[in-house]
C-alpha cells in the first residue's frame, strides 16, 4: 500500500535520474532488496554458467536445427537449401524406423532391469549387517569404470575368439556370434549396458532405504506380519521419489551414455548391427558425411527426449510422494 | 486384553554389553505400568522385547498366558506408541489407523467402524483424510495413539509417546491417556524418563537403573518408601537430598549435630530429607542459604549444611538470613546403607524434636 506515493515521486523525474537510481539501485524497494545493490552485478556472476550454457548448448543446438534444413557437400564445398527433405527422408527409411524401435525396446529393457536389480541389491546389502561396508565397496566399485572400458571389458567376455561367455554358451550348444548376429549383439549390449549402470541406481535405492526411519518401519512390522506386504505398501511409496529420479537418469543414460558401449562392440563389425539412434547420428553424420541428415535425426531425438521429459513429469511424478 | 508377565528377562548385546538382567515383572489385566529411569537404563529395550522388536537373550515374555519370545511383533497382539510417532508418511490419517487391520484380514465393515470410533475418541473426525505432513505434533501423536486403539490388542505399548510435545500439550495428552487407557481397560506399559508422567500416570512404577529393577510399587508407597538412594533421588521434585551421617551412642548425628534418636547398629549411613518434610524454625539444624527458587505457592531454599547440599521447601515468603535453621521430624526421615544404598528400617527410640 506504501507503494503508491512512491511512484508518485518517481514519475516526477526526468529520464536521465532514472537511469542513475537504477544503475546504483535506489529504486529497489530496500525491504525486499536482498544481495546486490546494482541490478548488473548479478549477471556478471551468472555470466560464466551461462557463456558455457549457450556455447556448450544453445549453438549447436541453433546449428543443428539449420543444417537439418540444407544437403551438405561432404568435402564442406557448399550446401544447399532443402527443406524438410532431410526429415522425410529419415522419417521414412526403414533402417531409420528399425534403429528407432531397437532403441525404444533397449530403453525398456536397460532401465528395468538396472531399477530392478539395483533395487534388489540395495534392499538385500540393506539388510547385511556384518560386513556391510565392504559388499558396499564391492557393488558401487563398478560405477568407477569409464563406458568405455566397460565396453572393452564386455566385449572381451563376449569376444568371438576368446570370450569366456561365447564358451559358456557353447556349453549349452550355442553358439553366440556378438557382431554378426543382430540378437547376439544386442544381448551383449544390453548386459554390459545394465551391469554398468546397476551399481548407480544400487546406491541411490540404498540410501533412499536409509532414509526411511527406523520407527516408520518398526511400526510397519507391528501393522504387517508379511515382509512382502511391508515392502509393498511401506518401503516402495517411501522410495518412490528416489525411484522416479532414477527412472528419469536411467532412461536419458540408456539413450545418449550407452553411446561408447555401442561404439566399442559395434565398430568395424561387418554386420547389420543393432545401434541407438545416437549412436547412428554419429554414424551418419561423420562416418557417413551425411551432415544434413544426421542433423535431421538429432532434432528429432530432441524432440522425442523433450516429449518423453513431459511425460515423466505430468504421468509419473504426480503419483510419487515426497515426505 | 491380558495379562502381561517378564520372568528373568535379560538381554545382552552383542559384544557382551547387559543392556536389561534380570528383570521379573507381573502385569494384572487392565494394569498401566510405566518403567522409568534415566537414560539408558534399559527401560526402553525392556519394552522393545516385549514388543519384538529386540530378541529376549534371557528369560520368558508372557503375553495373556502365550510364551512370545519367539513370535514376530505382528502375532504378539500388541500396539506401539512411538516416540516420533512413526506414522506412514504416505498414507492419509485413516489409512494409517486403518493397516494394521487390513493386514489381520478384518472386514471393510469392521475397520470403517473401528476408525470410526477412534477418530470420535481422539476427535479426529475431521482430519482422517490429511497426510500425517499436514497435522501438528499432538494431532500426530492422536492418530498414532489411535492406529494403537483400533487394532484392540492384548497391551498398548508406549515409548516416550510424550517426550516431542510441548510442556503443556504433555500435560493434557498425558491425562488424555490416562483417561482413554481407564475407558479401554487395556493393559498398557509406558516408558518415561519423566518422573512427574511416571507418578501421575502409573497404577504401579517399575523404576529402573543399569538394566535391574530397582523397586515396583504404587507411586505413593515408591515416593514415601524408596527402597534405594537411587529411588530416592529419582522420584519426587526436588529431589530428596541425601546426606552422610552417623549414628553413635544411639544417636543419628548429622555434622555435628543430634537429629534422632534411633535403635540402629552405630556407623555411618546415609540420610534421605524430603524437602517437604522439613520446616525453617527458629532453633534447629543450621544451614547456610546458596539460593531459592520461588515458585509461587512456595519456595525451596537450597544451602549447605556442614558440605552437604539440603533442599527445605518453605510456604512463608519472609526474606532469608544468610543463616537458617531447619526441623527435622524423626518421623518423616529415610535411612539407607552407606555402603550398598539399600533402605533400612529405622528404629525410633522415642519421638523427639531435634536436640540442641
Amino acid at each position: 500500500m506504501t507503494d503508491t506515493p512512491l511512484n508518485m515521486v518517481e514519475a516526477d523525474q526526468t529520464l536521465v535520474t532514472r537511469l542513475r537510481a537504477w544503475w546504483s539501485g535506489e529504486t529497489a524497494n530496500p525491504a525486499k532488496r536482498v544481495q546486490f545493490d546494482r541490478p548488473l552485478t548479478p549477471w556478471l556472476f551468472l555470466l560464466p554458467q551461462l557463456a558455457v550454457v549457450v556455447i556448450f548448448f544453445y549453438w549447436p543446438s541453433v546449428q543443428a536445427v539449420t543444417s537439418s534444413f540444407y544437403l551438405e557437400d561432404p568435402f564442406g564445398f557448399g550446401s544447399t537449401f532443402v527443406g524438410m527433405e532431410n526429415y522425410t527422408d529419415a522419417l521414412n527409411s526403414s533402417e531409420y524406423l528399425g534403429t528407432a524401435a531397437f532403441t525404444a525396446f533397449f530403453c525398456v529393457v536397460v532401465t528395468t532391469l538396472a531399477l530392478s536389480i539395483g533395487l534388489l541389491l540395495a534392499v538385500k546389502a540393506d539388510k547385511v549387517i556384518r560386513g556391510a561396508e565392504s559388499y558396499k565397496t564391492l557393488l558401487i566399485s563398478v560405477y568407477a569404470i569409464a563406458p568405455p572400458v566397460a565396453g572393452l571389458i564386455g566385449m572381451m567376455f563376449f569376444d568371438m575368439h576368446m570370450g569366456p561367455l561365447k564358451d559358456l554358451a557353447a556349453f549349452f550348444g550355442y553358439d553366440l556370434k556378438v557382431g554378426i548376429n543382430y540378437w547376439d549383439t544386442a544381448t551383449a549390449l544390453i548386459v554390459i549396458a545394465v551391469w554398468k549402470q546397476i551399481p548407480y541406481n544400487f546406491i541411490f535405492f540404498l540410501s533412499g532405504l536409509q532414509s526411511v526411519p527406523v520407527s516408520v518401519r518398526e511400526a510397519a512390522l507391528i501393522d504387517a506380519q508379511s515382509g512382502w506386504r511391508r515392502f509393498w505398501d511401506i518401503t516402495l511409496p517411501l522410495l518412490a521419489p528416489t525411484a522416479f529420479f532414477l527412472l528419469v537418469i536411467n532412461i536419458t543414460y540408456t539413450m545418449f551414455d550407452t553411446f561408447p558401449i555401442i561404439d566399442v562392440i559395434v565398430k568395424d563389425k561387418p554386420a547389420n548391427n543393432p545401434m541407438t539412434l545416437v549412436y547412428k547420428v554419429y554414424l551418419d553424420g561423420f562416418k557417413g558425411n551425411d551432415i544434413g541428415g544426421s542433423s535431421a535425426q538429432s532434432v528429432i531425438l530432441m524432440g522425442v527426449v523433450a516429449l518423453l521429459t513431459v511425460l515423466q513429469f505430468r504421468f509419473l511424478e504426480r503419483r510419487v510422494h515426497y515426505g | 486384553m491380558a495379562e502381561l508377565t517378564l520372568k528373568s528377562v535379560g538381554k545382552t548385546y552383542a559384544g557382551g554389553v547387559d543392556a536389561v538382567s534380570d528383570v521379573n515383572i507381573d502385569i494384572k489385566d487392565g494394569e498401566f505400568i510405566v518403567l522409568v529411569g534415566p537414560s539408558g537404563c534399559g527401560k526402553s529395550t525392556l519394552l522393545r522385547m516385549v514388543a519384538g522388536l529386540e530378541t529376549v537373550t534371557r528369560g520368558d515374555v508372557h503375553i495373556g498366558g502365550r510364551r512370545v519370545n519367539d513370535l514376530d511383533p505382528a502375532e504378539r497382539d500388541i500396539a506401539m506408541v512411538f516416540q516420533n510417532y512413526a506414522l506412514y508418511p504416505h498414507m492419509s490419517v485413516r489409512d494409517n489407523m486403518a493397516y494394521g487391520l487390513k493386514n489381520r484380514g478384518e472386514s471393510k465393515a469392521v475397520i470403517e467402524e473401528r476408525v470410526a470410533e477412534a477418530a470420535r475418541m481422539l476427535e479426529l473426525g475431521q482430519y482422517l483424510d490429511r497426510k500425517p505432513r499436514a497435522l501438528s505434533g499432538g494431532q500426530r501423536q492422536r492418530v498414532a495413539m489411535g492406529r494403537a486403539i483400533v487394532r484392540q490388542p492384548s497391551a498398548f505399548l508406549f515409548d516416550e509417546p510424550l517426550s516431542n510435545l510441548d510442556a503443556k500439550l504433555r500435560v493434557s495428552m498425558r491425562m488424555e491417556i490416562r483417561k482413554l487407557q481407564q475407558r479401554l481397560g487395556t493393559t498398557s506399559l509406558y516408558v518415561t524418563h519423566d518422573q512427574l508422567e511416571a507418578m501421575t500416570l502409573a497404577d504401579r512404577l517399575v523404576v529402573l537403573n543399569g538394566g535391574r529393577v530397582e523397586q515396583i510399587g504404587a507411586p505413593l508407597e515408591v515416593y514415601r518408601k524408596p527402597a534405594s538412594t537411587f529411588v530416592a533421588s529419582f522420584i519426587g521434585a526436588p529431589a530428596m537430598s541425601l546426606l552422610d551421617a552417623r549414628i553413635e551412642g544411639g544417636q543419628l548425628s548429622l555434622a555435628g549435630h543430634a537429629l534422632a534418636r534411633l535403635g540402629n547398629a552405630p556407623g555411618p549411613v546415609t540420610l534421605g530429607l524430603r524437602a517437604e518434610d522439613l520446616r525453617i524454625v527458629d532453633t534447629g539444624l543450621p544451614m547456610r542459604v546458596e539460593y531459592v527458587e520461588e515458585l509461587g505457592a512456595q519456595r525451596i531454599i537450597h544451602g549447605m549444611v556442614g558440605d552437604q547440599a539440603l533442599a527445605v521447601t518453605d510456604t512463608h515468603d519472609t526474606p532469608l538470613g544468610p543463616e537458617v535453621r531447619v526441623a527435622v521430624d524423626s518421623a518423616k526421615i529415610h535411612l539407607f546403607d552407606a555402603q550398598s544404598g539399600r533402605r533400612m528400617d529405622k528404629r525410633l527410640q522415642t519421638v523427639s524434636e531435634p536436640a540442641e
